[in-house]
């Protein structure tokens, strides 16, 4: 529950329901506690679009501290988080152990391979966003949220943030374990400098960028199931409807044979261009570059988020 | 809390909540619920919709000219007895002979070469069923002889192809083998031939009864095996042959594989050649089998070793030959199964039908009335698997149905080359497809029963069923790590679409990216009910144990 986010939006409607007093009031008055918002009932005329915008923040940050205690008082969220963190690592130690490179020149990119457990934490990881919205709905919570904060894209924007934040940190985690363990793995299946593959360094700046970019791409796929799902409002539907979009584009680029379909295929999908910005091999001939596909996710999110926002902001709860 | 409580026994009449009524009770809560069927008619649709998206993006490479693009050069391949698709361009010299009858013959050597195609890869087809060879100018290569060349005894029905036969053969890396109309392959006494080492074959027609025998010696002789020719006629065309694949390397990257095919020829040597039976005649007249239009191997592109001949001087026969005899496999044809494409978003679907058929009840408390109504709690369990899984068989056997044809229509259309399949196949890839999207529907059933949460279940299903079908089609693992997970997980239940077959006796890289599961089509069938039963056990444990 959020009794904070709570209290400041009858604060704030009180205060603007209320006749306008002399006497000034400042931003302090604004980030107090309830009891004081009502004592200085007694705001002044001030510019409004000040105004708005510290309401606006304020309302954001108390409801990400109301979105942040629900999800650390239960026990999914913590649970699914370990869980991405775990099994990218052990799905990417696997795909290393898998990985092979018998002779120089075998132009396998291990970087790539050192990540691709991220393909199994991405199905959790939307399952985790999925379920940051879906159980609002299924448990009927969403009717105290939006009376707590009615300004519905704060709520939106607070559990974007939060989600975000807790993805991201279960990412760095994950990819941090990943390329370790492709480190310490790889090189026993032939990735070696005699074969043209220093060990997987973080120094190294493509390293660097698929790492790193791993995680935002968690972090977006996160954003898109909490878009997706805020559009749905059911959490199951969600889940299939998410993770359908993100294995259609590299089933149906695996059986088109028109190269121009496939190459169209792997730029517009959100996982097959999100995940380009693993390639540290073959750049000049991937379909797309690396930050310009995750641009392409980051597209795809940006639209879930929009859709479940104007849905969310229009419909009923 | 103990163990000695005994189970709560309804006292209400069988017939009330037998699984009849409590069937019709489940499809009354399915066919009530309109978003269930809205998704149910969404699932039906999108299988043709990705079948005919994932036809619509192919156009036809087969047998296409130095560009890839051009239809020209398609050609369908012949098809043999058995109605699959073959390669079968032997050069074969034969006399006929009618009724039974032995040919005896030394093999003293098998070579063979590369035939660049000097304008890069483009030659999917390779040399087979008369396609486009190599210009001529280009030296060969010295590439020694392809692992499946092959050199020995033919007997044949005609010189059409596709018609049947049976060969007793050397091959240059597999031994001696005993073929038989494309697909029958029985191998012999294992070693290459060389001059020092030469190999002498026989093979005997008696009836439809055809015997391959090999030898070291021409003494000590080892049967190698009998095949039956069913309707073999009487009279047919004996003698020798050459044969060899063309030279293909397979290279994996990531979302599929390159095969890079240029044509090759073998050369192979003869002496010592006996014929018994009723042979007519004496003159061995050769061609190179699909030839059409060349009698007598006249050259049709300049390269006498992409046409073939043969050479006879004091009773040594040297042959050479560039096509194959084998069934046909490449990768640059379509199998039925590629316009099913959109099983995995109608299973997708279907899994997400099933979760919501239980967890609803858990979500809405309709549990407790359900399991107050039926005491007999493992029935209610059966009864939604049984509605569940019926609606999805049926679903999924429409929408294939429908997609099949639809989509071979419009593959064909594309000029892509649709391998044939014979009916029953193709009735074992649509009843399965749907047996697919059942059991995997009856899967979720029984996981959101043990998960109780619809969101968990689903992404849980979906992720093991669907997941590894992407890691392997995709090519994002290793095609080792990705046979691995095809035989263990429940994905393995996509093998009963897999309308190819994997012939050892043709080297090509059967890996799940070319569309060949690691399991037989029942087998990999098998693994996803394993994990259903296994799942509904678990179920049905937890359902009558656990408060509703």
């Amino acid at each position: 529950m959020s009794p904070l986010g709570g209290g400041r939006d009858a604060g704030t409607a009180r205060d603007q329901a209320g006749p306008a007093g002399p006497g000034p009031r400042g931003p302090r008055g604004l980030r107090g506690p309830r009891r004081e918002a009502d004592q200085g009932s007694s705001a002044g005329p001030r510019p409004a679009e000040l105004r708005t915008a510290d309401l606006w923040l304020a309302d954001l940050w108390l409801a990400v501290r109301a979105e942040w205690t629900k999800l650390r008082t239960v026990a999914g969220p913590g649970a699914l988080l370990l869980a991405a963190a775990a099994l990218t690592v052990a799905a990417s130690a696997a795909a290393a152990a898998a990985a092979s490179c018998p002779a120089a020149g075998c132009a396998v990119d291990a970087a790539r391979v050192s990540l691709t457990g991220v393909q199994l934490g991405q199905a959790v990881v939307a399952l985790l966003a999925v379920l940051v919205v879906g159980t609002e709905y299924s448990t009927g919570l969403i009717s105290s949220t939006l009376a707590a904060v009615p300004r519905r894209a704060t709520v939106l924007a607070a559990k974007a943030a939060v989600v975000t934040g807790i993805v991201l940190a279960a990412g760095t985690v994950a990819a941090l374990g990943s390329v370790l363990a492709g480190r310490l793995i790889l090189p026993g299946q032939g990735f070696t400098a005699a074969h043209g593959y220093p060990p997987l360094s973080l120094a190294d700046g493509p390293t660097l960028r698929a790492a790193a970019g791993s995680v935002l791409y968690l972090a977006l796929i996160a954003l898109l199931g909490l878009g997706v799902t805020t559009l749905i409002r059911e959490a199951t539907v969600a889940v299939g409807v998410v993770l359908g979009l993100l294995y259609l584009f590299p089933i149906l680029s695996a059986v088109v044979t028109d190269p121009d379909w496939e190459r169209r295929l792997r730029q517009i999908g959100p996982s097959d261009a999100g995940l380009a910005i693993q390639d540290t091999l073959g750049l000049p001939g991937a379909p797309i570059g690396p930050w310009a596909g995750l641009g392409v996710l980051a597209g795809w999110a940006a639209a879930a988020l929009l859709a479940g926002g104007l849905a969310l902001g229009r419909r009923d709860a | 809390m103990t163990d000695t409580i005994t189970p709560y026994r309804s006292t209400v009449p069988a017939a009330r909540d037998g699984l009849p009524a409590l069937v019709r009770a489940e499809w009354t809560k399915f066919r009530t619920v309109r978003g269930w069927v809205v998704a149910a008619v969404v699932a039906l649709l999108l299988m043709p919709l990705f079948g005919l998206l994932g036809a619509a993006g192919s156009h036809g490479e087969v047998g296409g000219g130095p560009g890839g693009e051009s239809r020209a050069g398609h050609r369908a391949p012949p098809t043999g007895p058995g109605g699959e698709a073959v390669n079968d361009g032997p050069y074969f010299v034969h006399r006929p002979l009618a009724g039974d009858g032995t040919v005896t013959v030394r093999v003293t050597s098998l070579t063979g070469v590369v035939l660049p195609l000097g304008n890069g890869p483009g030659g999917l087809g390779g040399p087979a069923g008369g396609g486009p060879a190599g210009p001529a100018g280009v030296p060969p290569t010295e590439g020694g002889a392809q692992p499946w060349a092959k050199a020995g005894i033919l007997l044949k029905e005609s010189a059409e192809p596709g018609s049947a036969y049976a060969a007793v053969m050397v091959t240059a890396d597999h031994g001696v083998r005993l073929q038989h109309n494309f697909t029958g392959d029985t191998a012999g006494p294992p070693g290459a031939v060389t001059a020092d080492a030469p190999r002498w074959l026989r093979l005997t027609r008696a009836g439809d009864l055809l015997t391959g025998y090999a030898s070291p010696d021409g003494e000590a002789w080892t049967t190698v095996g009998t095949v039956r020719l069913p309707g073999l006629p009487s009279s047919v065309l004996a003698g020798l042959f050459v044969a060899t694949p063309g030279d293909e390397t397979f290279e994996q990257h990531l979302g599929g594989f390159e095969s890079i095919g240029e044509p090759a020829a073998a050369t192979a040597t003869f002496d010592e050649l006996d014929t018994q039976g009723g042979f007519a005649g004496s003159d061995w007249s050769g061609q190179r089998i699909g030839a059409t239009g060349r009698p007598g191997g006249a050259p049709g592109t300049g390269d006498p070793l992409v046409e073939g001949g043969f050479d006879v001087s004091r009773g040594t026969f040297t042959l050479t030959g560039s096509g194959d005899i084998a069934p046909f496999v490449t990768e640059g044809a379509a199998a039925v199964e590629r316009t099913l494409v959109g099983t995995f978003a109608t299973l997708t679907v279907a899994v997400v039908l099933g979760v919501l058929f239980i967890a609803t009840e858990y979500r809405r408390g309709l549990i407790r009335v359900s399991v107050a109504a039926s005491p007999r709690r493992g029935r209610v369990l059966a009864a939604k698997a049984t509605v569940i899984g019926a609606i999805t068989f049926v679903l999924g056997l429409v929408a294939a149905a429908v997609t099949v044809p639809l989509g071979r229509r419009l593959l064909r259309d594309n000029g892509n080359l649709v391998l044939p399949t014979d009916g029953l196949t193709e009735l074992r890839v649509v009843v399965g497809t749907a047996a697919l999207l059942a059991v995997a529907a009856v899967l979720a059933v029984a996981v959101g029963t043990i998960l109780r949460r619809g969101a968990g279940a689903a992404a849980g299903v979906i992720v093991l069923t669907v997941l590894p079908y992407v890691l392997a089609v995709a090519a994002v693992l290793p095609a080792g790590a990705a046979q691995w997970l095809l035989r263990i997980t429940p994905a393995a239940g996509f093998a009963i679409q897999q309308s190819v077959v994997a012939y050892p006796q043709v080297g090509h890289p059967y890996t799940p990216v070319a569309g060949y599961f690691p399991l037989a089509p029942w087998a990999g069938f098998a693994v996803l009910c394993g994990w259903t039963v296994l799942a509904l056990g678990l179920a049905t444990y937890l359902l009558r144990r656990r408060d509703a």
